[in-house]
């Protein structure tokens, strides 16, 4: 099984990034053989639609999971059809997240926020 | 003449200054740009109203002639595109209808479909005409309805007609004032009036507009916006006292003018103000 989580740094000691769309880095940890492997977030710098893409980056990854702190509907949407679970981290060390998770013991993430797409408005 | 009304966040004022200098005007048009928010017909209960509906294009997939090479996603810039379980999906609330995806696939699985995305409201109340966009929720772009709105408007374009911009400085706002002659920028006295004041004073002077300020909601003691017109050599067309009676007919979506000689009188002068502003804007340009 595969885990892919939104990171700040290219490392296992990081913290979750704060942000799905917006991260710099995906974590994607493989349970079973314990490999990690960091991903750029191509997604990161773009103009609308982040969530879309970093979605599309996890997918095209083979994850099984999420874990987030956050996630917006569009990006949700693009999980879903892939059948990826999301899971809501509880901590900032990624570690810990793992660890939670494999224990069973991280929720699922039940609330989705709208995204901020369009640009008009504040 | 086009007088566009425009604030840094909603709730300083534009509407009770547009609607006002548009019903003290007697003949002329109003159009309500705030298209996510319009509440201009509040105050103006139109008349005989038509209505059109506004739709945009947006791609449709047919799955059977997609072989999934993904040059539509890596295209789309609003990343309104993905590829899921061998089947494009289209996130029609993102996509802003550029139509690059259509022209590019190479497989030619991509074709047209009109998505409604709001709708445009014309009709009168005394003899302002009153037109009113409308952004369904959730849509991604008001833009659509704007140059629908201010297109249907051209062709009496001399006729004096008052603009309420949506609220901020964002590109839907810069469609609003594109082809105004002149600015009212409203704005609250306080440091953070002064911080959206500062917001669309930077987008006139972008598009080179001529302007000037009203200052709405003014009190006895320290008007920090003032001070930051007379820093910034800006012309101050007018201070709308704060008063309870002005805030009552507001809150009861009344239209003050017609209410109460007062403000007829207060906006009567705002209006030969700022008349006065766009001639001399006029003959100094040519
Ligand atoms: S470009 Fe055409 S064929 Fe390629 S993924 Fe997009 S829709 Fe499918
Ligand atoms: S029409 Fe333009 S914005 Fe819409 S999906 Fe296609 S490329 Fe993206």
């Amino acid at each position: 099984m595969k885990i892919a989580i939104p990171v700040d740094e290219k490392s296992l000691d990081s913290n979750v990034c704060v942000s799905f769309g917006r991260t710099p880095y995906f974590l994607i940890y493989d349970v079973d053989t314990k490999e990690s492997v960091f991903l750029d977030n191509s997604a990161a710098a773009s103009t609308g639609g982040a969530g879309i893409k970093a979605a599309q980056t996890i997918v095209d990854n083979k994850a099984n999971v999420l874990l987030t702190p956050r996630c917006g509907e569009n990006a949700a949407e693009v999980l879903k059809s892939a059948d990826i679970e999301i899971f809501k981290t509880t901590s900032a060390s990624v570690k810990d997240n793992i660890d939670a998770f494999i224990d069973g013991k991280l929720p699922l993430l039940d609330e989705i926020h709208a995204g901020f797409h369009g640009h008009g408005g504040n | 003449m086009r007088i566009a009304v425009l604030s840094g966040k909603g709730g300083t004022g534009k509407t009770l200054v547009s609607v006002n200098l548009a019903a003290v005007a007697k003949i002329s048009t109003y159009i309500d740009c705030d298209v996510e928010e319009p509440n201009g017909h509040l105050f103006f209960k139109p008349e005989d109203v038509q209505e059109e509906e506004i739709s945009v294009k947006i791609p449709k997939v047919n799955n059977e002639l997609c072989n999934g090479c993904r040059k539509c996603i890596d295209f789309c810039k609003f990343n309104a595109l993905a590829y899921i379980k061998d089947k494009l999906i289209v996130f029609e609330e993102v996509c802003h209808s550029c139509g690059g995806c259509i022209m590019l696939c190479p497989e030619k699985a991509l074709t047209e479909r009109e998505k409604v995305i709001g709708k445009v409201q014309k009709g009168t109340s005394d003899q302002v005409t009153v037109y009113t966009g409308i952004l369904n929720t959730g849509e991604a772009s008001g833009i659509p309805i704007i140059k629908k709105l201010l297109a249907e408007n051209k062709p009496e374009a001399d006729k004096l007609t008052f603009i309420d911009c949506p609220p901020g400085s964002a590109c839907i706002v810069m469609e609003s004032i594109k082809d105004a002659d002149y600015c009212i920028l409203v704005a609250e006295p306080t440091l953070f009036g002064v911080h959206n004041l500062n917001m669309v004073y930077e987008l006139v002077k972008l598009f080179n507009k001529p302007f000037g300020v009203v200052l709405n909601k003014c009190i006895e003691g320290e008007n920090p916006a003032e001070n930051f017109c007379i820093e910034k050599n800006i012309k101050i067309l007018d201070q709308i006292p704060f008063d309870n009676e002005l805030g009552i007919l507001n809150s009861n979506a009344e239209i003050a003018v017609r209410e109460n000689e007062k403000y007829q009188a207060l906006f009567s002068s705002l209006l030969e103000t700022v008349k006065k502003e766009v001639q001399h804007e006029t003959t100094s340009y040519s």
